[in-house]
C-alpha cells in the first residue's frame, strides 16, 4: 500500500502568481497583435505589461468566496425587510422617487458597467488587468442583480417601479445616463477604463454612493443600505483599478499624458453632468435629508478631488478643464433641476413636488446666497397656480443637450439669470448644447455624438409621432399612477394609509 | 478631430429634417423668464406663419408667467443662433430663414416679475 505524501501546501505568494500572472502566456498560433487588436489604436503606448500593480492580490478562488459570504448576507436581510413590512418603514415615499430614478438610470449603468469591464478584460493583453477587469465585470453584474432585488420589495406597493427596463431604453431622462455609458462602451479600452475606472469609479463615485447609500439609511430604506454595505468593499476595490490604470498610464510612456488629459477633462464634465441628479435627490427628494449638495462637493469634490489632482500633478496632468464651471455651478443646479422635473412630471415615472415652507426655510439656509434669491420667487409662484386649481405644467418639451443629452437647464456660469445657449454646426446640421464643456466634447469627435438617439426629437419622429398618450405606452408609463406631482398621487394616499394601520388604533 | 477607430468612422445624424414628416423642429426660449427650466422645443410646419407660431404654440407655453400678458410683441427683440435679428410676422418660418432645429430667443426688457431686484 502506497503512502499518501501529503501535499505541499501553497504559499500566499506562490499561489497568487499561479492564480493570475501565469494564466499569461506567449502566442504561437497567432501573433499577439492579432490576438490583442483593440490594444493599439488609441494611440496609448504600454512597454511593459507586468508593472500593472495589483494592490489587493486578490485570485479568483478567494474572489468567489468572499462575493457568496456577502451574497448569504445580502439576501437574509432582503428576506428580514420584507418579511417585516420594511416599506412602511420608510420617512416618507416622497423618498422612493430618487429610489425610482436610481433604479430607471443607474442600475441599467452597473450592467453596462459590466458588460464594459468583460469587454476591456478580453482586449488587454496584461494578466494583472485581465484579472482585475474581470472581477469587476462580475462585481458590476452583481451589482445591478442586487440593486434590483433590494427594490423589487417595493414594486409589490408602490408605482413607478414596474417598467424599469422599459424605462430604461425609452424614458427621455434615463437617456442621460445611458448615453454616458454607451459613450465610455463605444470608446478603445484605455479610454473606457479612464471614463469609468477613473472618472466615474474614482473620481465621483463617492458623490453618488455616499449620500445615496445615507440617504437611504437616513430614511429608513433597509434594503438599499444593504445592497450599500455589500457593494462597498467592491467600490474599494474599483477606486483602486481606476488609479492604478492611469498611473500605470502615466508612467508608462510620457506620450500617454495629452492623451489622457482630454479623456480626463471630457469624462470629468460627462460624469460631472450624470451625476446632476443626485443634487436633486439630495436636496429635494430625501425627506430627511443627509447634507446638501453643496456640502457633498465640498468634501467629495473640492477636497479628495483637489487632493488627487495634487497627486497627480507630478505626472503633468492639471485638474480637468470644466472644474471652475462646475464649482460655480454647485450653488444651482438641484433647483434647476427639480424645476424642470416638476415641470415636466406628467412625462416622469416618478413623482416630484412643490417644496414644503420647510423645505423652502432649509434650501435657504443651505444655499444663502442663491435660493431665496433667485429659486423661491419661482417656487412661490409654483405654489400659487397650484393653490389656485392651474398646476404649472410645462407641455413644451425640453431641448436637449447633444451630448450630455439633459434638458439644457443650466444658466451661463456668470449670469444664474440667462440661459447657456450653445450650438454649432456640422455637415449642414446645427446641434445645440447646456455648456461649454458639452460643446467642447462634441467638437472633439462631432462624428460620434452627431448619432445621439435624443429622447425629446425622437418623440416627434415615428413611431410615436408626438402624440403623448402614444409615447406613455411606448415608454410603459403608466399615466396618474407613475407620473406627477406627489401630492394626491396613489403612492401618497397608499403610504399614509398603510402607515396608519401600523402607528395607529383607526 | 476624428474618432479613433480601427476603420473609418461615420456617423449618421438622428434627427435629420426628413424624418420629421414634413414638420421641423424650432426651438424658442424667453429670457430671463427662467419659470420655464429649458428653451421649448416646438414640432412645427415650415409654413406655419411667424404669427401663427407666436399666437398659438408659444402664448399658450408662456401663459403661466406672471409676465406672459404684459408682452407687448412690437417691442420684442430678437435672436436667431444667438444674434439680433427681425422677424416678419406674415411670413412662414421658412420664409423667415427658419431652418430646422434653429434657436429663437425673445427679450423683454422691464419684464421680470420674477428675477431678483438688480
Amino acid at each position: 500500500m502506497d503512502m499518501k505524501a501529503s501535499k505541499k501546501k501553497l504559499g500566499l505568494k506562490e499561489r497568487y502568481r499561479l492564480m493570475t500572472r501565469d494564466l499569461g502566456w506567449e502566442t504561437t498560433y497567432q501573433p499577439k497583435d492579432k490576438v490583442f487588436p483593440y490594444v493599439g489604436y488609441e494611440g496609448i503606448r504600454i512597454h511593459d505589461w507586468d508593472k500593472w500593480e495589483d494592490p489587493f492580490r486578490l485570485t479568483m478562488d478567494s474572489y468567489w468566496k468572499y462575493q457568496a459570504e456577502k451574497e448569504r448576507k445580502f439576501y437574509a436581510i432582503i428576506d428580514a425587510h420584507a418579511q417585516n413590512n420594511g416599506h412602511l418603514n420608510l420617512t416618507d415615499a416622497r423618498y422612493l422617487s430618487a429610489l425610482k430614478i436610481f433604479l430607471q438610470a443607474i442600475s441599467p449603468g452597473e450592467y453596462a458597467a459590466h458588460k464594459g469591464f468583460a469587454r476591456v478584460g478580453r482586449e488587454f493583453p496584461g494578466v494583472g488587468t485581465q484579472v482585475a477587469c474581470q472581477m469587476q465585470a462580475i462585481d458590476e453584474i452583481r451589482h445591478a442583480q442586487t440593486q434590483i432585488h433590494a427594490m423589487s420589495n417595493y414594486n409589490r406597493y408602490y408605482n413607478g417601479f414596474h417598467a424599469f427596463a422599459d424605462t430604461r431604453d425609452r424614458i427621455w431622462y434615463t437617456s442621460v445616463a445611458r448615453s454616458f455609458f454607451d459613450d465610455a462602451m463605444s470608446a478603445g479600452p484605455f479610454e473606457f477604463m479612464i471614463a469609468i475606472g477613473f472618472s466615474f469609479e474614482y473620481v465621483l463615485t463617492n458623490l453618488l454612493f455616499v449620500p445615496f447609500m445615507s440617504g437611504a439609511a437616513y430614511n429608513g430604506d433597509m434594503a438599499t443600505v444593504t445592497f450599500g454595505f455589500s457593494a462597498q468593499s467592491d467600490e474599494a476595490r474599483h477606486m483602486t483599478l481606476g488609479l492604478e490604470c492611469i498611473k500605470f498610464m502615466l508612467e508608462q510612456d510620457p506620450a500617454n499624458v495629452p492623451i489622457v488629459q482630454g479623456w480626463i477633462d471630457k469624462w470629468f464634465w460627462r460624469g460631472f453632468r450624470v451625476l446632476g441628479l443626485v443634487s436633486t435627490m439630495m436636496d429635494y427628494m430625501l425627506p430627511k435629508r443627509v447634507m446638501s449638495w453643496r456640502e457633498a462637493w465640498n468634501i467629495y469634490g473640492v477636497e479628495n478631488g483637489g487632493a488627487l489632482f495634487k497627486d497627480l500633478a507630478r505626472y503633468g496632468i492639471r485638474p480637468p478643464k470644466g472644474w471652475d464651471d462646475a464649482e460655480q455651478a454647485i450653488d444651482h443646479m438641484s433647483h434647476q433641476f427639480m424645476l424642470g422635473l416638476y415641470q415636466w412630471s406628467f412625462g416622469t415615472a416618478f413623482h416630484s413636488w412643490i417644496p414644503s415652507d420647510d423645505d423652502m426655510d432649509w434650501l435657504s439656509a443651505k444655499y444663502p446666497d442663491t435660493f431665496d434669491k433667485y429659486y423661491r420667487p419661482r417656487w412661490d409662484h409654483i405654489k400659487k397656480l397650484a393653490a389656485a386649481g392651474t398646476p404649472f405644467k410645462n407641455y413644451g418639451l425640453a431641448k436637449l443637450c447633444q451630448t450630455c443629452q439633459l434638458p439644457t437647464v443650466f444658466t451661463e456660469p456668470d449670469d444664474p439669470t440667462l440661459t447657456c445657449h450653445r450650438e454649432t454646426a456640422y455637415k449642414g446640421e446645427k446641434y445645440h448644447f447646456c455648456s461649454d464643456g458639452c460643446q467642447h466634447i462634441f467638437e472633439n469627435e462631432p462624428e460620434k455624438y452627431i448619432q445621439a438617439w435624443l429622447p425629446m426629437p425622437q418623440l416627434f419622429q415615428d413611431p410615436v409621432k408626438g402624440d403623448l398618450g402614444e409615447w406613455m405606452k411606448w415608454v410603459s408609463l403608466l399615466d396618474g399612477k407613475d407620473n406627477g406631482d406627489y401630492a394626491g398621487s396613489e403612492d401618497q394616499k397608499n403610504f399614509e394609509a398603510w402607515r396608519g394601520l401600523a402607528t395607529t388604533n383607526q | 478631430m476624428p474618432v479613433a477607430a480601427t476603420k473609418d468612422y461615420v456617423g449618421v445624424p438622428r434627427d435629420v429634417a426628413a424624418n420629421f414628416h414634413g414638420k421641423q423642429l424650432v426651438y424658442v426660449s424667453w429670457d430671463r423668464h427662467l419659470l420655464f427650466a429649458a428653451p421649448f422645443l416646438l414640432c412645427v410646419p415650415p409654413e406655419m406663419s411667424f404669427r401663427e407660431m407666436v399666437d398659438g404654440p408659444l402664448a399658450m407655453l408662456f401663459q403661466p408667467d406672471p409676465d406672459a400678458a404684459a408682452i407687448d410683441w412690437t417691442q420684442v427683440e430678437w435672436l436667431k443662433s444667438n444674434q439680433p435679428w427681425t422677424p416678419d410676422f406674415n411670413r412662414s418660418l421658412a420664409d423667415n430663414g427658419i431652418a430646422h432645429k434653429d434657436q429663437i430667443r425673445l427679450r423683454t426688457p422691464g419684464l421680470n416679475s420674477l428675477l431678483p431686484a438688480a
